[in-house]
């Protein structure tokens, strides 16, 4: 007899007051019995309109039911053979837009959580169970990788679980893209990330970073001189957007790319590290996505008094993880919807003081079908502010498409690929942001590997 | 081709490190370094730059790429000693490894086919930077004029080297201990007023100097290009923090530059971005000073 009772399991979670002045995680995790007892309220309804939400198609009602009979490690096992980092989707994805969001036990009351339910499975394996990877047999076939976010560390995965000697090339200093360096530590602690790349360097997965693809090698040049029978670009959308409003380039104007930059991958949070950031006491960010979540709920973590969100649309078009939004409403960030930033001002130093603002309402829809905000005339206000950081997208960076010959990509910088996620250009495969613009990290996941096994099959019948 | 497999294989034994190869000391804040790098030294171009993190807790620091040996595999890299990053390099001796290196970044230089007559102006530690531009433009058969300048006799740099790719070097002293009396561009204008015609000046230096130049070579109408040094995480385009505004356009000096058209370049905006974090890092680099202090005292 399935659980009844209409809402999810509480998630125990640091206090409010407390964890918005640390960076440690802010939702604790299931204990046993409470995942359990979740895991009962799911129906495992013959149809599964839950796994038709979940991008990679995960077996839900099947790793439900291991939960609830207290199997957690076959559990994972469901998991992993189509998901390659659940302990990343359960704590990242936005649930209530996919597998949650078509679970029937909504329709009445809450959701299973199914999210939490696949960070318990994961959390309990990484824990108690020392996984014992082993290493495949080569096949004999060299393949690259370009950018190590969640795109490229799945496709890498799955090419050398079959067998594939597979090295990823990163940019940065350390592998895991956005997971490293964009979303904070208190949302996904960085050590399930690197555990994550080591169960890939297990699998005999080679890291090269500092590798800057475009610069230091070419695409062309990992395929003719370097012997990669195929490349999978997975270089994400890095490329931040400003607004191009007056008084962006004063001291103290940040794009959130670089201030969480700063805190999560140069940790200037932390005394010990050399990388410093401004101490903000008044801060705007300027956005209404995850990414203006992280930089609000980074900006309080680090000290600073006043926290706003300055969003041009209402709460009900916030693209943001509603938990996330929840969160940042209970640490204390104040929320100024309906209200778009037209100009920031300086003081004689070029130094930050003041964001001026205009109110909006919402007119007609547009070809989103969201409502567009348009401007209230003469309503402008000013905000006192020290610091502004703006969270409004990004896009591709221009680099490896403007050193590759015959990449076709789209208006908005995008690769285009075909449904195999392969390229204009034979051998070569794309996926993630970086072919979708910034979207999420399970449809760069699926997208790696949708390719993984295009490559397989290119590879095999040539 | 096969030197590719062997790189890859090498690099692979353990975790890559760059080996300080050379080290030489060319005045007491000054110091030049051979890394061993070999993709790097392959594709290196004059006019672009390395990012390097010494260790786990370290900042990542853009240095010119000053020289590269494509069959040893080097690069080498001039830096003053200015805060604690490069301090703490300063202190690793050959045969030391740093942890981090990527390169090459930004654009390499580009000189209009026509050129035939250049003027290369350094400031200080810029003179590291403008070195490549001099060798650069001498090897393309351009006939090169060096003002280096420096605030007395005791931290001239590059003397030899500079002689070797110029038609005439020209050395300014703030103070005349060495050389001309007096700031570059009181040099250079000298050279223009008396006849000299450069279809091209480099100037690359302090951001005062920088400007002063460009604005000296607007009224002749000689085209100047500088070498920008905004403050730089990542290198690649991805954080935005390099932005500068060139003729009243915002660019990315990163990866559109480091060189810009120093006519079109609002210095003023740059040394107030570069000031960013001017008390954050007298404080770290008092700190570091304190430490060591200590630890050598002990
Ligand atoms: C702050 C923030 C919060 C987010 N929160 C969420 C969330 O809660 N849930 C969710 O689902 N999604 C979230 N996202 C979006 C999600 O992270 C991305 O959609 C996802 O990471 C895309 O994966 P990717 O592999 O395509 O690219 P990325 O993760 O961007 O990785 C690309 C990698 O390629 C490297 N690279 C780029 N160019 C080169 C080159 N030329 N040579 C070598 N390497 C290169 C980059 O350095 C990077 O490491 C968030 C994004 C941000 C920025
Ligand atoms: C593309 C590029 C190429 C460069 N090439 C060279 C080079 O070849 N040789 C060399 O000596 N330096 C070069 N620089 C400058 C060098 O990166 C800085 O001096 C470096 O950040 C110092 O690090 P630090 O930790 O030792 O000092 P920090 O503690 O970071 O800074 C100490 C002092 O330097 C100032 N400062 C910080 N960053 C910069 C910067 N980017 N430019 C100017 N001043 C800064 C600070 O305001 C402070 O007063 C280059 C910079 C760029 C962007
Ligand atoms: S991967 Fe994401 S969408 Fe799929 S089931 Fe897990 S949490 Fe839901
Ligand atoms: S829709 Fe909900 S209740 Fe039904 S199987 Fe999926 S998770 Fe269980
Ligand atoms: S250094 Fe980050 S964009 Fe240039």
């Amino acid at each position: 007899m399935p659980n009844m009772t209409p809402n999810k399991i509480k998630m125990p979670e640091q206090d409010p007051k407390v964890r918005a002045r640390n960076f440690e995680e802010v939702a604790l995790g299931y204990t046993k019995a409470m995942a359990m007892e979740e895991a009962g309220r799911c129906l495992n309804c013959k149809h599964k309109p839950c796994v038709e939400g979940c991008p990679v198609n995960v077996r839900i009602p099947e790793f439900i039911s291991e939960i609830a009979r207290g199997n957690f490690k076959e559990a994972y096992e469901v998991i992993t053979s189509t998901n390659n980092l659940p302990a990343v989707c359960g704590r990242v994805c936005p649930q209530e837009s996919q597998c949650e969001g078509k679970c029937v036990r909504g329709l009445k009351g809450e959701p299973v959580a199914i999210g939490r339910l696949e960070r318990f499975a994961a959390d309990f394996v990484m824990e108690n169970e020392q996984t014992k990877i082993k290493k495949p047999e080569l096949n004999g076939h060299k393949v690259a990788v370009v950018g190590s976010g969640p795109a490229g560390l799945t496709c890498a995965a799955d090419l050398a679980k079959i067998g594939y000697d597979v090295t990823v090339f990163e940019a940065f200093h350390v592998a895991g893209g956005v997971l490293m360096y964009g979303i904070p530590e208190f949302r996904l602690p960085k050590a399930i990330v690197q555990k994550e790349i080591q169960s890939l360097k297990d699998l005999g997965v080679k890291f090269m970073t500092n590798m800057v693809i475009g610069k230091v090698l070419s695409v062309d040049e990992l395929i003719e001189e370097m012997g990669f029978e195929a490349v999978f670009i997975g270089s994400g959308a890095g490329l931040p957007n400003f607004m191009g409003i007056e008084g962006e380039n004063l001291v103290g104007v940040y794009s959130a790319n670089e201030f969480l930059t700063r805190i999560n991958l140069m940790k200037a949070y932390l005394d010990d590290y050399d990388t410093p950031v401004r101490n903000a006491k008044a801060v705007a960010v300027v956005g209404g996505g995850n990414v203006a979540m992280d930089a609000a709920r980074s900006a309080l973590r680090l000290g600073a008094e006043k926290v706003y969100i300055i969003y041009r649309r209402s709460l009900e078009e916030l693209p943001a993880r509603r938990e996330e939004v929840h969160h940042a409403m209970e640490e204390g960030v104040e929320f100024l919807l309906l209200q778009n930033p037209v100009k920031i001002m300086g003081d004689e130093n070029g130094r930050v003081k003041a964001i001026e603002c205009v109110k909006m309402e919402l007119g007609e829809p547009d070809e989103s079908g969201r409502r567009k905000p348009v401007e209230i005339k003469g309503s402008n206000f000013e905000i006192e502010v020290d610091t502004v950081i703006m969270a409004i997208g990004t896009s591709p960076n221009p680099l490896i498409r403007s050193t590759t010959k015959g990449l076709e990509v789209n208006r908005r910088g995008c690769l285009v690929v075909n449904e195999d996620m392969l390229t204009s250009r034979e051998g070569i495969y794309a996926g993630g942001d970086a072919v979708t613009g910034a979207a999420t990290v399970i449809l760069a996941m699926g997208a790696g590997k949708k390719a993984a096994k295009a490559i397989d099959e290119y590879i095999t019948s040539k | 081709m096969i030197y590719g497999y062997l790189l890859i294989d090498l690099f692979f034994e353990e975790e890559p490190m760059y080996k300080i190869v050379r080290k030489q000391i060319l005045n007491p804040s000054v110091v030049l370094m051979e890394i061993s790098a070999p993709y790097i030294a392959k594709k290196a171009k004059a006019g672009q730059f390395i990012i390097f993190r010494i260790d786990e807790k370290g900042e990542r620091v853009p240095l010119t790429i000053a020289d590269y040996d494509r069959e040893n595999g080097t690069v080498t890299i001039i830096y003053q000693i200015v805060g604690k990053s490069t301090m703490q390099l300063s202190e690793l001796n050959e045969g030391d490894t740093i942890l981090d290196f990527a390169g090459p970044l930004g654009v390499p230089t580009h000189f209009d086919e026509g050129v035939k007559k250049a003027a290369v102006i350094g400031g200080g530690v810029g003179c590291a930077i403008a070195y490549p531009q001099a060798k650069a433009l001498h090897e393309k058969g351009v006939s090169v004029d060096v003002i280096a300048g420096f605030r007395n006799k005791d931290i001239v740099i590059l003397e030899d080297e500079f002689k070797a790719v110029s038609d005439r070097l020209v050395i300014t002293t703030d103070d005349g201990s060495y050389g001309k009396k007096g700031f570059v561009t009181d040099a250079l204008k000298e050279l223009i007023d008396s006849g000299t015609k450069y279809d091209v000046v480099v100037a690359i230096g302090p951001v005062p100097m920088m400007k002063f130049v460009s604005e000296l070579t607007r009224k002749y109408g000689v085209k100047t290009i500088v070498s920008l040094n905004p403050i730089m995480i990542d290198g690649t385009g991805m954080c935005g923090g390099c932005r500068v505004t060139v003729g009243g356009q915002v660019k990315y000096a990163c990866v559109d530059g480091p060189d810009f058209d120093g006519h079109l370049v609002d210095f003023d905006e740059l040394s107030r971005r570069n000031s960013t974090y001017a008390d954050k890092e007298k404080q770290e680099k008092e700190h570091y000073c304190r430490l060591t202090e200590v630890i050598k005292n002990a």
